[in-house]
């Protein structure tokens, strides 16, 4: 066990996109528990730094395998198709038309209901685009493939977030 | 490998032997301290059996104070000299508290933190903060007779960094060894948890006398998991009495005249409130400089007026709720903390938020007052080793996001809000100008998109770039966040090869050599020689190491070779040799070097530490 080992390895975890949450919870605490600075408080300065780099390390591996996109995008990267949203756009052909048409539909929302409504069908939509995701990462690998799909999730992502956002006023 | 057995007259050799560790509360209104004592986490009592220590400190003519009780009984008298709720003060700008809050005495912006004028000069919240500390501190030394190994200190879980550092600050100033800061609701849950044996979903409602916070925990076998927080660091019990003041010198067609009348009805304005959660009717009754103000006030118009104080407490339940993706039936309890869910409003709001039949789901059956000091105690007494054995972990997370500025006044997120800490994260950033030299960085936090609607924590410059064509440059900025929640920034160019680098603490702090002055300045220490005082801290981290030291080598020294072993012991020794001198700085030098030399031991016991761990549930799982 070494604090520069991949993130599935740290969870004693297979490498693949598909993950037993519950395990993941676990184990994090688990980890934590052996790691973390407070089990070392009283040892000085040494076991201290030690903790912090681990503790902070375990997080970082837990975030990421605990949300599948990140989770997604780590894969990817490992298989040699990092995601480089900033300079890569390469997302699925059918996925163009039907961004097109949600930002459309969301720019015209005029009310609750109508943002509910576009909610669910996004919702939807990222549901089968993980089905996909894990269909290209463990049955049928294909890195550039399951990277595209990632890049539309990670759009899909942003398209919910705003939705929520125009959505919170009507929660209260 | 000869390990000397280190024993001096008056000092156990036994790295196991119990430290004195404190948990302290301190308040907007009220603080209190609390320790583990024959395995019963309790509030410790001062002389009188009180155990609420006023949070009010009063300067009196001659260089004199007051705190506490004496204080808070000055307070009508001698408005403007009487220092209370410094909490609402604590890494405040004159800008950030004024207009908010009518205080009774006068405030004057100065940089880095509001201070407050009184007879003894300006006195920013950390000074006062410190002498609450102190009192506290002597208070637990006297019931020990002995002197405190260290402290956890108790911060609203949505105080943002610098508030978080001004708290550290001040219990450096009050002679405190700060084991760790950990989160109100936090150390509620872990009073009500470990009493109870919950497992599940809690949620804590905190409303103290100046901040409101809600933080949603998962509790599992002594984990204490923050799933996420919210809160306001600006409300609390006091903006009730604010209200009710106000609208009772509107009542009266009255206004007041100075700091005296103003302390009088707030404290009016208390009473009434604090007689309305018992009935339901009262009266408000003060005597101003213009003559007596008296009259009636009903729980009804207190709860018309409180309404929209309400209101906002129960937007930011829902907010965490949305955040954690949890359903209010999902949540299995609601613990009440805070003087001010005593009122029958608070408790009827939050029950009706969590749905029909949530009364019984809604926890009043802790003393809200004591609750957080206790939760405190008990994880100072884990953190100080006194209870190995301990299943207790805290898994806090951070309450507002932190990030840099941008081009356009735009802010880039780095690290999200509710990120399990600590944590570290880094962000690329390039240069915009050809041959651009220096990169200014603006670090600020909060969740709002315009740098000017965040709070500024630091700013500082990354200079001595190589200079490269517009876009070239890669400046990585780094961002880490500790298990007390307290932010560090680096910056690195990595691009040309040659590295510049700075790292900050946000500027709002003290500098260490401000402390230094201000302990000079003779904060209550007046009579203390201030080389002894660094002196005897310096002997006691040396001796703290060399036990640690000494316990892991017993335990693990098979991880070491020979040479290494004897590395180290050498290391022990010289740092045992300079330990018995005078020289303070010769010490803690000795001190840095055994713990740099030690760091790879740690590191490979942590390994093993981990292996085995995992080992041990891969057989259970069998």
């Amino acid at each position: 066990m070494n604090i520069d080992d991949d993130d599935f390895t740290l969870f004693g975890l297979t490498e693949g996109f598909a993950v037993d949450t519950g395990m993941l919870d676990h184990r994090w605490r688990e980890l934590q528990r052996e790691v973390h600075p407070d089990r070392f408080a009283s040892q000085g300065a040494a076991a201290q730094r030690v903790a912090m780099q681990w503790s902070v390390r375990i997080n970082e591996a837990y975030r990421r395998l605990r949300d599948p996109l990140a989770r997604a995008a780590y894969l990817c990267q490992r298989r040699g198709a990092p995601i480089d949203a900033e300079r890569n756009t390469a997302m699925p052909r059918d996925f163009l038309a039907q961004q097109m048409a949600w930002r459309e539909a969301l720019d015209e929302a005029a009310d609750a209901a109508a943002l509910r409504d576009l909610a669910d069908q996004v919702d939807t939509g990222q549901r089968q685009r993980l089905q996909r995701l894990q269909h290209l990462l463990d049955d049928q690998p294909d890195a550039a493939a399951a990277a595209a799909e990632v890049r539309a999730l990670m759009f899909l992502q942003r398209l919910r977030r705003e939705i929520e956002h125009r959505l919170e006023p009507h929660d209260a | 490998m000869a390990l000397l057995q280190i024993s001096e007259p008056g000092q156990a050799p036994d790295p196991h032997q119990r430290r004195i560790a404190v948990g302290i509360d301190l308040g907007t209104t009220n603080s209190l301290v609390a320790a583990v004592r024959h395995g019963v986490p309790e509030c410790l009592p001062d002389a009188q059996g009180r155990v609420l220590l006023p949070s009010v400190v009063c300067y009196l003519e001659g260089q004199k104070r007051l705190v506490g009780s004496a204080a808070r009984a000055l307070q009508q008298e001698d408005a403007a000299n009487c220092i209370a709720s410094a909490k609402r003060l604590m890494g405040r700008r004159l800008a950030d508290v004024s207009g908010t809050l009518r205080l009774p005495y006068e405030l004057v912006d100065q940089p880095g933190m509001v201070a407050v004028r009184t007879r003894q000069g300006l006195k920013t919240a950390v000074e006062v903060s410190a002498e609450i500390l102190a009192t506290l501190r002597q208070r637990a030394e006297d019931t020990f007779d002995d002197e405190l190994y260290g402290a956890v200190i108790t911060v609203p879980a949505y105080f943002d960094d610098a508030q978080r550092q001004a708290t550290k600050d001040a219990a450096q100033l009050a002679g405190l060894n700060v084991l760790r800061l950990i989160n109100e609701p936090t150390a509620a849950a872990v009073a009500y948890g470990l009493d109870h044996g919950s497992e599940g979903l809690y949620a804590v409602y905190d409303l103290g006398g100046g901040t409101f916070d809600v933080s949603l925990l998962r509790l599992s076998k002594g984990v204490f998991e923050v799933v996420a927080t919210g809160g306001d660091a600006a409300l609390g019990g006091d903006d009730f009495d604010h209200l009710l003041a106000a609208w009772a010198l509107q009542q009266a067609g009255r206004d007041t005249e100075g700091a005296a009348d103003r302390s009088a009805v707030l404290a009016a304005a208390r009473s009434a409130r604090e007689a309305l959660s018992a009935g339901e009717d009262t009266q408000l009754d003060c005597l101003l400089g213009s003559g007596r103000l008296h009259l009636p006030v009903s729980r009804a118009q207190l709860e018309a007026l409180s309404a929209p104080l309400l209101e906002r407490t129960i937007a930011a339940l829902r907010r965490v709720l949305r955040d954690a993706r949890v359903q209010r039936d999902e949540v299995l309890g609601i613990v009440m903390v805070g003087g001010a869910t005593r009122m029958p409003m608070v408790r009827r709001a939050v029950a009706q938020f969590f749905g029909p039949g949530a009364e019984s789901r809604v926890l009043t059956n802790v003393n809200p007052d004591e609750v957080v000091a206790v939760g405190a105690a008990v994880q100072a007494d884990a953190l100080a080793g006194n209870a190995p054995d301990s299943q207790l972990l805290l898994l806090d997370v951070i309450p507002l996001s932190l990030g840099i500025e941008t081009m356009g006044g735009l802010v880039e997120r780095i690290v999200e809000r509710n990120t399990t800490i600590p944590v570290a994260k880094a962000q690329e950033f390039t240069t915009y100008q050809d041959g651009q030299t220096a990169m200014a960085l603006h670090v600020v936090q909060g969740e709002r998109e315009l740098v000017a609607d965040c709070r500024s924590l630091a700013r500082f410059e990354l200079r001595g770039i190589p200079p490269m064509a517009a876009g070239v440059a890669r400046i990585r900025v780094s961002f880490q966040v500790d298990a007390d929640g307290l932010l560090s920034v680096s910056a690195r160019e990595s691009v040309s090869g040659v590295e510049a680098r700075v790292v900050v603490k946000p500027s709002y702090g003290l500098a260490d050599d401000q402390v230094a002055q201000m302990l000079r300045d003779g904060f209550d220490h007046a009579q203390q020689d201030m080389q002894l005082r660094a002196l005897r801290e310096a002997r006691v981290e040396a001796d703290r190491l060399l036990l640690a030291t000494q316990a892991a080598l017993h335990a693990d020294a098979d991880l070491l070779t020979a040479d290494e072993q004897q590395a180290i012991a050498t290391l022990m020794e010289a740092l045992r040799r300079v330990s018995a001198g005078s020289d303070h700085d010769a010490i803690n030098a000795a001190t840095e070097a055994l713990a740099r030399g030690t760091e790879g031991l740690a590191a490979a016991r942590m390994n093993r530490g981990i292996r085995q761990a995992l080992a041990g549930r891969r057989v259970d799982e069998v």
